[in-house]
């Protein structure tokens, strides 16, 4: 059930020059259940340039500590407002949105997520999720350096991790399209979040190996709800809202030309 | 504690708060955050005579206290609200209104009268005003003769409450609400969205798909309220107003325009409860005033 709610922030660690980890909390209630790759909408407060709320990924949810994270990159004037935040300061937090990613399908499944940039975010709560329910998690993240690499030690309690960086600094030098493992190992399907150019190379490399693949879309939206039709995206069915019927969408949905 | 109830030509409404059309959905998608009992009525989104998909993606872009949008009327036609849309909506705990639009007089009038036959719609808003449909919507709401065609036309098959949505894109809203009264028109609300543009320097394109869209938001308001106060001293039936409305303050001053009802639009967006809060906002306001009813504010401002 979807909730507005008065988070608290715990911390706001600033990764590196373009990215925070935003770490809210509950100071009331449990926080309301999260599948994995399902969104937030927070309500960022202060300035007529940021009139709409933001959506960004559930990037972990620690259910000991009843913490939500957000990892951000500072992109625009309301990022930057968001990377501000003080512990103890306040966040409206509308949550939770989409449908996420796809649950485990059989025990001891080989799932290879593939993330860019900050598309990484939701893979860590994802990682988490299928290792903890009997499949079998690799990470594949890609960055245009070694410094723009996030949380690695994070996602190697879940799986293996590879790394691509464009400048040849950390793991192998291209894009993830490009990494070996890819040739190396045989998996059951992929997940994919990160720029649309990138998600659309691994979509051509999953149909071309007949491999399943789902990728995680991020149009601008307005309310998040299906209510604006603000956010929608071409598929087999016609355009739907990406807030409701995703960000979660199977490469075979779309009508990307790949 | 105030009394909120409304009557717009018949329709009865517990509270003056209405949601715009376009901006709640079928009002379904808000049922986890709100209790829509709250609510005057939801007006739902645009219904046409066949099925729509609207304008391409990029259609929204984030302006300074607003927003544009071209989302172009994306709907799954009359006969699909009938069959599967309505029998979902029909017993929510309040007033359910459907905004009916249309490309020629005759897709207006069939529509309207799919709609006349359902039992739960006491009312239609028809949206003579959509800026973001070529030979659509606006086309008939920027003339007297249009405005007045399109309504005649619907008036002759539609038997509940008629209400006719404006555009602000015209050189007098007054002229066209006349004409639409003297079609036959039992209530009028405005304002639709304000047409604007915006563009991405960087890529030097514009930034919604089709150019142009339609602005909404505080942005809007005082066109608004200016807008409301012209056509309330002009025309004899309701007027409902509507335009950037985020707090009951904002909608307090509609009222003060003119406005027998106020819908809230662009603020869902932003706040999911923001009706309600509205709604609850104006009684504590009347109880601080010492007012008794709405009547005593409607039109004070000369």
């Amino acid at each position: 059930m979807k909730q507005l709610l008065d988070l608290c922030v715990v911390a706001c660690d600033h990764l590196n020059e373009r990215n925070v980890l935003l770490r809210l909390t509950s100071t009331c209630a449990p926080l309301p259940h999260c599948r994995p790759g399902q969104f937030v909408q927070v309500k960022v407060d202060g300035s007529a340039t940021t009139f709409l709320r933001r959506p960004i990924s559930i990037h972990f949810i620690d259910t000991e500590k009843n913490e939500l994270w957000l990892l951000v990159q500072l992109v625009g004037e309301g990022t930057h407002a968001l990377a501000r935040l003080q512990p103890g300061d306040s966040l409206n937090v509308l949550m939770p949105l989409g449908n996420g990613f796809s649950p485990v399908q059989k025990p001891g499944e080989q799932v290879l997520l593939i993330g860019g940039g900050v598309g990484i975010a939701p893979l860590l709560e994802y990682g988490k999720y299928l290792k903890n329910n009997g499949a079998v998690p690799t990470f594949l993240l890609g960055a245009r350096s070694g410094c723009d690499l996030l949380q690695l030690p994070l996602f190697e309690k879940y799986g293996p991790v590879y790394v691509t960086t464009e400048d040849g600094s950390q793991g192998e030098k291209g894009f993830v399209t490009q990494h070996s493992i890819l040739q190396r190992n045989s998996f059951d399907r992929i997940s994919v979040c990160g720029p649309k150019p990138m998600m659309m190379a691994v979509a051509r490399y999953a149909r071309q190996s007949n491999l399943p693949c789902e990728v995680s879309l991020e149009n601008m939206m307005a309310c998040g709800l299906g209510a604006c039709l603000c956010c929608v995206e071409k598929t087999v069915r016609g355009n739907v809202c990406v807030c409701t019927e995703g960000p979660v969408f199977n490469i075979e949905e779309l009508t990307w030309q790949i | 504690m105030a009394n909120l109830n409304v009557n717009i030509a018949g329709l009865q409404l517990r509270n003056p708060v209405l949601t715009a059309s376009g901006t709640f959905g079928y009002g379904v998608e808000y049922a986890d955050l709100i209790n829509l009992a709250d609510l005057g009525g939801i007006i739902v989104k645009g219904t046409t005579l066949h099925p729509r998909e609207g304008n391409d993606y990029p259609r929204m872009a984030e302006t300074p206290s607003g927003m544009l949008n071209c989302v172009g009327l994306q709907n799954k036609g009359v006969e699909y609200f009938c069959q599967h849309i309505y029998p979902e909506i029909k017993d929510l705990p309040t007033q359910v209104i459907v905004n009916v639009s249309g490309s020629s007089i005759e897709d207006y009038a069939e529509c309207a009268a799919h709609i006349d036959a359902l039992d739960n719609i006491p009312a239609i808003e028809l949206n003579i005003s959509c800026p973001n449909v070529r030979q659509g919507g606006m086309a008939f709401g920027v003339t007297t003769e249009g405005a007045s065609a399109v309504v005649k036309a619907v008036r002759e098959v539609y038997h509940k409450t008629l209400i006719v949505k404006l555009s602000p894109n015209v050189t007098s809203i007054s002229d066209i609400a006349l004409a639409v009264e003297d079609a036959g028109a039992d209530a009028v609300s405005l304002i639709n969205t304000l047409m604007g543009m915006a563009i991405d320097i960087e890529h030097r394109r514009p930034k919604l798909s089709i150019q142009t869209g339609g602005l909404s938001g505080p942005a809007v308001r005082p066109v608004a309220v200016r807008c409301v106060w012209q056509v309330a001293r002009a025309v004899h039936i309701p007027v409902i107003g509507l335009g950037g409305i985020m707090t009951a303050e904002d909608a307090i001053e509609f009222f003060m325009a003119g406005a027998s009802a106020i819908e809230v639009g662009t603020a869902n967006f932003i706040d999911p409860t923001a009706s309600v809060r509205i709604a609850q906002g104006i009684n504590q306001w009347l109880d601080r005033h010492g007012c008794r009813s709405l009547d005593e504010i409607i039109g004070c401002i000369a």
